[in-house]
């Protein structure tokens, strides 16, 4: 067969997310540890080579704490699927049977580990449940990990992939997919895994097309080779023919049309059935998310989180480069409006140069607007790349972790100086931006009345403000469903705000998680907030859920939940007022 | 009894593992004749408790005994999922 004659090779799989995608193919595999060799160890050895392998874990267990520790907070479940994979590197089955082999045996440790892994493979695979058959998987990925380690190997940087591609691989472990520049990710074509894999789970939840359990992908598919993948279908055409191409073209469109229709009607004014509007943007961390707060009808970006840029390097990030990621989102985002936080991590911690110290309760820790204002050089930096976007749109600045007055004050200065400063060095910036508080700490709340005396917006962070209220931690097992965004508390610190806001002509506005749940819309609303904050994907529900009722209405029902005595009372009275809209919108949703 | 809709998967195993490690000596779950150690993942895995099954939990050394309630009330409580 000439070579320029297209191939038209079609493999089928399980279609683990759905959607269509054209592209070239980057393949990943694991050379280099296929091959273990077996060899007898001297008595004496003996000991150094558990030692050996010992160390092999405790790096894998290293670069897993890291990839957990770099995961922003809003992939938690991924990060859970990292955790457990942390214990089970520990897992007596795994590492104490290794250990137990290299002993009695006298073998090296690469033979006694896959001596091992071959045998737990056995057994799972004999099971009949698919869910616990797939989950060989994450001790066959581990060993592999550890596996590099013991022979040395350095293994593909999946996080350095830098074109659009369809990734093709064997497999992919959590560790890896986590890395992935996913921007760059058109689909995700593997050999193993199925709907419930960790890949499966990831592509859904990204929309991003893959096919899975192909068997021979990684044998079929070269580098660089155009192929289609159909995820709705769990087809793979490689190397298509130009009728296939235009086929897979319009099925393309017609999906992606089908995707529109569902976001278009979020397109729409988010106004009530009385008229009445409420503002809703997107909550993003990447300037890349942008387009999709937009194309999900958000009405701009109500919390831009900064921190990824801190993260997985050894060094702070330059002005410059914090510029250019700030002007491109408020660029894109113009002339809707955009609100930077400023740095709300520990910074320190995540920039490994600096040397990290830990700290027995982070939470009440060095963070927030506490952290920068002990890090001057830090805040001007980030300071400075806020004001100088500013010039390209609508930018509005806010403090995170913000407990004491004297904090907004010094925080304001620090604004002034980074603009003085600016002027000093003759470099373009604007200073007509807002600033804001953003009220996550009980005692801002109590602070209310002065705090608004000193900026021009509050934004309620209500993840945190619900943690150190009811001083639940959301991520202990124990306690974690006592977290209740419609605890009375929690209500009673919201009115309190919406009456200071009011009083003091200040604008309000909602940026937590309990703003992306519609049930929670008519509360919000009936107390008086001006806009909420959500994530994109919840922009078009809870904008129904809007355009679904009356302001009129919500007033009076917040006057009513106010008097309740449990967050259940205050949940059962939303379920029964809003039945059939909340049914509606859960039945749009799929 | 296992209630949660998996069943007993990886990461409800890891919680169980969590608490067993704490144990002075092995702590056992049992299921039908056969029994894992709750220390590892693994072993709980290869029980293959699906929902409905019925699991029981017992300790080496006495003085777990605590441990073992709370595992059985992480169990009996679906993981809180």
């Amino acid at each position: 067969m000439p070579e320029t004659k297209s191939r038209k090779i079609i493999l089928t799989g399980i279609g683990a997310s759905p959607g269509i995608c054209i592209g070239k193919a980057y393949l990943v595999d694991k050379e280099g540890v296929e091959v273990v060799g077996r060899y007898y160890i001297e008595p004496d050895q003996i000991e150094q080579e558990v030692k050996r392998f010992k160390a092999a874990v405790k790096k894998v267990r290293d670069e897993l704490r890291a990839i957990i520790e770099n995961t922003p907070k809003e992939f938690l479940t991924p990060t859970s699927i990292l955790e457990t994979q942390e214990v089970l590197l520990k897992d007596k089955m795994l590492y104490g049977k290794t250990i137990d082999t290299i002993e009695n045996e006298s073998v090296n440790a690469e033979w006694a580990l896959k001596k091992v892994v071959t045998k737990a493979r056995e057994t799972f695979q004999a099971m009949s449940d698919s869910y616990l058959k797939e989950r060989v998987a994450d001790i066959v990925q581990l060993s592999e990990r550890i596996m590099h380690n013991l022979v040395g190997a350095v293994p593909v940087d999946i996080g350095k992939i830098a074109k659009r591609v369809i990734l093709v691989a064997p497999d992919l472990s959590p560790a890896e997919t986590s890395q992935i520049q996913l921007e760059r990710i058109k689909g995700f074509v593997t050999d193993k895994g199925g709907k419930a894999s960790h890949t499966g789970i990831l592509a859904r939840s990204l929309e991003i097309p893959a096919v899975l359990g192909l068997k021979t992908a990684t044998m079929e598919i070269k580098n660089e080779d155009l192929m289609i993948v159909d995820g709705s279908a769990g087809i793979v055409i490689i190397d298509p023919s130009e009728q296939q191409l235009i086929d897979y073209e319009e099925r393309k469109i017609e999906y992606e049309q089908h995707k529109a229709e569902i976001s278009r009607r979020s397109q729409a004014p988010a106004e009530t059935l009385d008229g009445h509007r409420l503002a809703v943007l997107g909550n993003i961390e990447r300037s890349e998310q942008v387009t999709s707060v937009l194309d999900y009808g958000g009405q701009g970006i109500g919390l831009y989180r900064t921190e990824f840029q801190y993260m997985g390097r050894t060094d702070f990030p330059t002005e410059e480069e914090l510029y250019e990621k700030y002007s491109e989102t408020v660029e894109v985002a113009s002339p809707r409006p955009v609100t930077i936080r400023t740095l709300d991590i520990n910074g320190d911690k995540y920039i490994a140069a600096q040397g990290s110290y830990e700290e027995q309760n982070p939470a009440l820790g060095l963070r927030g607007i506490r952290y920068c204002l002990q890090r001057p050089d830090v805040f001007r930096t980030q300071l400075r790349a806020i004001l100088r976007a500013a010039v390209h749109g609508n930018v509005s600045v806010m403090f995170p972790m913000v407990a004491t007055l004297r904090e907004v004050l010094a925080a304001k200065q620090a604004v002034r100086e980074a603009a003085e400063s600016l002027a000093q060095d003759k470099i373009l910036y604007s200073d007509r931006i807002s600033l804001g508080v953003l009220v996550e700490v009980p005692s801002a709340v109590m602070m209310a009345d002065l705090l608004a005396d000193e900026v021009d917006f509050f934004s309620v962070g209500t993840n945190d403000l619900i943690q150190y209220t009811l001083a639940i931690d959301r991520g202990n097992e124990k306690v974690a469903h006592l977290f209740r965004p419609l605890d009375p508390a929690i209500l009673r610190m919201l009115k309190h705000l919406t009456d200071v806001a009011k009083e003091k002509n200040i604008q309000l506005f909602i940026c937590g998680e309990m703003a992306g749940y519609p049930i929670h819309i008519p509360i919000l609303m009936g107390m008086g907030m001006d806009g909420l904050s959500v994530n994109p994907q919840s922009i078009p529900s809870v904008k129904h859920m809007i355009r679904s009722i009356k302001k009129q209405d919500t007033e009076a029902l917040a006057a009513e939940a106010l008097k309740l005595r449990s967050a259940e009372k205050v949940f059962q009275m939303l379920q029964s007022n809003y039945k059939e809209i909340l049914e509606e919108i859960g039945q749009r949703k799929q | 009894m296992i209630v949660n809709e998996l069943g007993l998967h990886a990461r409800t195993a890891g919680l169980i593992a969590r608490i067993a490690a704490q144990a002075r000596d092995t702590v056992w779950i049992g299921r039908g004749n056969s029994t894992a150690d709750a220390g590892s993942i693994i072993d709980m895995l290869t029980l293959e408790c699906t929902k409905g099954t019925r699991v029981n939990i017992s300790a080496t050394d006495p003085a777990d005994g605590a441990l073992v309630d709370r595992i059985a009330q992480l169990i009996n409580s679906g993981f809180k999922e």
